[in-house]
């Protein structure tokens, strides 16, 4: 094959590649464009038919309207305050188990581990119901602790940091423990910090979860006071029908921390997958 | 400062034992370097001492107290990794103050104790860089200025130079010694490399599976080895051994191999006529002469300073080291001699030394 054609070759490659990941990228894209777009439409023209895919007048004044038709800002930092939590919580649970799983040497360690990974497999909604009955017998139903407590303490994310503490070489601890640290100690002075990349990617990974999180709020939080964005949202959904383009203002409203966030942790969350594959990330 | 003594330490793991009884004393300030093959127990032995791997039995006495049941940040010990295990989120000042920052020790008082142990290492330009930010040897040097901040009354090395190329190896090594040397500190150091257990240690403890086999200055341990394990595992290229039957011909004392080449041996082989020996002979401790031994080139390694030849004597192989230049070549004939009274006889069977 001579030089001419291998180049061609491989620009045709190329131009395949890219542009599978174009479509690709687009299929990705286009619910939110959706969402953007008919945010920004008159209710009606949500509805008309044919679709049109740019909506015949922009209506910024959606978001704005929104933003005041219902109490957002209360739903705001409602969502806020629980999905900030539960991060919270979430992570330094996390820390603390995955800790134990990957380095403490305990009798019925592996066991436990494997009977705690057992309870991925439960599926989710199965637990709605016990869980529910656990909160109102503790008083907690219409209480941010009901709906905080129950989700903050995840398998996966003991998971996903002990197998991040394992990669950490055991020299780095054994040469902390000489010098003088205790397990606490190492674990905040030297685990943790070098674990930023699965920190950041287990709380992104959550606080959108929570962000997004809907029956579990709508079940456990009564009224509108308490109610979380996505519940909130709901609020357009009256009997007298929906207000879509509303609800769509909303729903790109409260992407926004979660997209600030990713932007935020990109880096991190790189080094994570990075580090994952084994390419050395950091 | 302080005496290191291990009486009877045992380590096992389940019902694998993995040191079987081992006992060997550090003198206050003194350069004991533990060596031996891969998976013989010295690196569980230094370990041990760290406190990083509990003890089976035995006792390991620091400074006149038993530490077995001591946490390593009790021990008053510091050490130093193969890897280095730097802290690779902290700079170097950070690295070298974590352990003064734990004792709760005041700011100046940490300031004063990295810019001295900085000084000792040539490390102040590189103070507020981070690990990955430094050279091979730079790590190393900022593992050691780790230890030294403490002011330890034992220093331990697990292989801190196998991850250096050879040219920084050699430097390190005179570095370390040189510490030595300024800190009048106990040192144990963990090598897989003979070379750098000859030249650095005041004693070598030889070590194989689990046990000690000889403990003594690197001399001694070369001329006279406990066993032929040691005669082979100490110097380089390894010690030429020939199995063969002590017998008196002519008045001489010679080996008669199973070939029937006849190697002649010293006086001191007088008391083992008639008995099957294994001789092991020095690489440098063979000459080439005309009429001597007949052997067929089957290697040449010049090293510049030196010569290895590597021959075929009977169908068995021997190493020879030349100090001059040689004209030979592979596959040409020639002839050795082993000089007589500095070859070693060992036991056929059990391998210790005799004489």
């Amino acid at each position: 094959m001579t030089t001419k054609s291998r180049t061609r070759l491989s620009l045709a490659l190329d131009i395949l590649n890219h542009g599978g990941l174009l479509i690709v990228a687009l299929l990705f894209l286009f619910p939110f464009f959706w969402m953007v777009t008919n945010a920004v439409r008159s209710n009606a023209e949500v509805m008309a038919y044919p679709v049109r895919i740019l909506p015949h007048v922009f209506e910024w004044d959606n978001f704005a309207k929104a933003w005041t038709q219902l109490p957002f800002g209360r739903f705001f930092f409602n969502s806020m305050f629980v999905s900030v939590s539960v991060t919270i919580i979430t992570v330094i649970v996390s820390c603390l188990s995955g800790y134990a799983f990957a380095r403490l040497k305990f009798p019925g360690r592996d066991a436990l581990l494997m009977a705690y990974l057992g309870t991925l497999m439960v599926p989710a909604i199965m637990l709605i119901i016990p869980l529910f009955l656990i909160v109102n017998s503790l008083g907690m139903v219409n209480t941010f602790q009901g709906v905080i407590l129950p989700v903050a303490f995840g398998t996966f994310g003991a998971f996903l940091m002990r197998q991040f503490f394992l990669s950490i070489p055991m020299e780095l601890e054994e040469a902390a423990r000489i010098d003088g640290a205790s397990r606490l100690r190492i674990l905040v002075s030297i685990i943790v910090p070098l674990s930023m990349p699965a920190i950041g990617l287990l709380s992104l990974f959550t606080f959108i979860a929570q962000w997004n999180n809907f029956l579990w709020p709508l079940i456990v939080m009564t009224g509108t006071d308490n109610a979380t964005l996505p519940v909130g949202l709901t609020y357009f959904q009256t009997q007298q029908g929906t207000q879509w383009n509303f609800i769509m203002a909303g729903a790109a409203l409260s992407m926004l921390p979660g997209v600030f966030l990713a932007i935020l942790l990109q880096k991190l969350i790189y080094n994570s997958i990075a580090l994952n594959a084994g390419m050395g990330g950091r | 400062m302080a005496s290191v003594t291990i009486r009877n330490a045992v380590k096992a793991y389940g019902p694998m034992q993995v040191l079987h009884g081992v006992s060997v004393a550090a003198r206050d300030g003194e350069f004991v370097v533990l060596v031996g093959p891969s998976g013989c127990g010295k690196s569980t032995l230094l370990r041990m001492i760290a406190g990083l791997e509990s003890i089976t039995d035995g006792e390991i006495d620091i400074g006149g107290r038993v530490v077995n049941e001591l946490e390593p940040k009790e021990r008053d010990i510091a050490m130093v990794f193969q890897s280095y295990a730097l802290y690779p989120h902290m700079t170097v000042r950070d690295n070298m103050a974590f352990s003064l920052k734990l004792s709760r020790k005041s700011k100046p008082e940490i300031e004063n104790e990295v810019r001295r142990a900085a000084e000792i290492l040539a490390l102040e330009p590189l103070l507020d860089r981070y690990p990955r930010q430094l050279s091979g040897g730079q790590r190393q040097r900022v593992a050691m200025g780790r230890a030294i901040v403490r002011h330890p009354a034992v220093f331990l090395f697990d292989e801190p130079l196998s991850n250096l190329d050879a040219k920084l190896r050699v430097q390190m090594r005179g570095e370390i010694k040189a510490l030595h040397s300024r800190l009048k500190a106990t040192m144990i150091y963990v090598t897989h490399d003979q070379m750098e257990a000859m030249t650095m240690a005041d004693r070598i403890v030889v070590m194989r599976a689990g046990r000690i086999e000889q403990i003594g200055s690197p001399l001694e341990i070369y001329d006279n080895p406990a066993n032929s394990f040691v005669g082979g595992f100490i110097g380089s290229p390894s010690m030429n051994f020939v199995d063969g039957t002590v017998v008196e011909e002519g008045g001489r004392l010679v080996l008669r191999d199973v070939s029937g080449t006849l190697w002649p041996l010293g006086e001191k082989a007088r008391a083992y006529v008639g008995r099957a020996v294994q001789v092991g002979i020095r690489p440098e401790h063979i000459r080439v002469v005309e009429g001597g031994i007949g052997a067929s080139v089957l290697n040449i390694e010049p090293t510049g300073s030196e010569t290895h030849l590597q021959v075929e004597v009977s169908g068995q192989p021997i190493v020879v080291v030349v100090h001059d230049r040689l004209a030979a070549e592979v596959g040409a004939s020639i002839g050795i001699e082993a000089d007589p009274d500095r070859v070693t006889l060992f036991d056929q069977q059990t391998g210790t030394r005799l004489g």
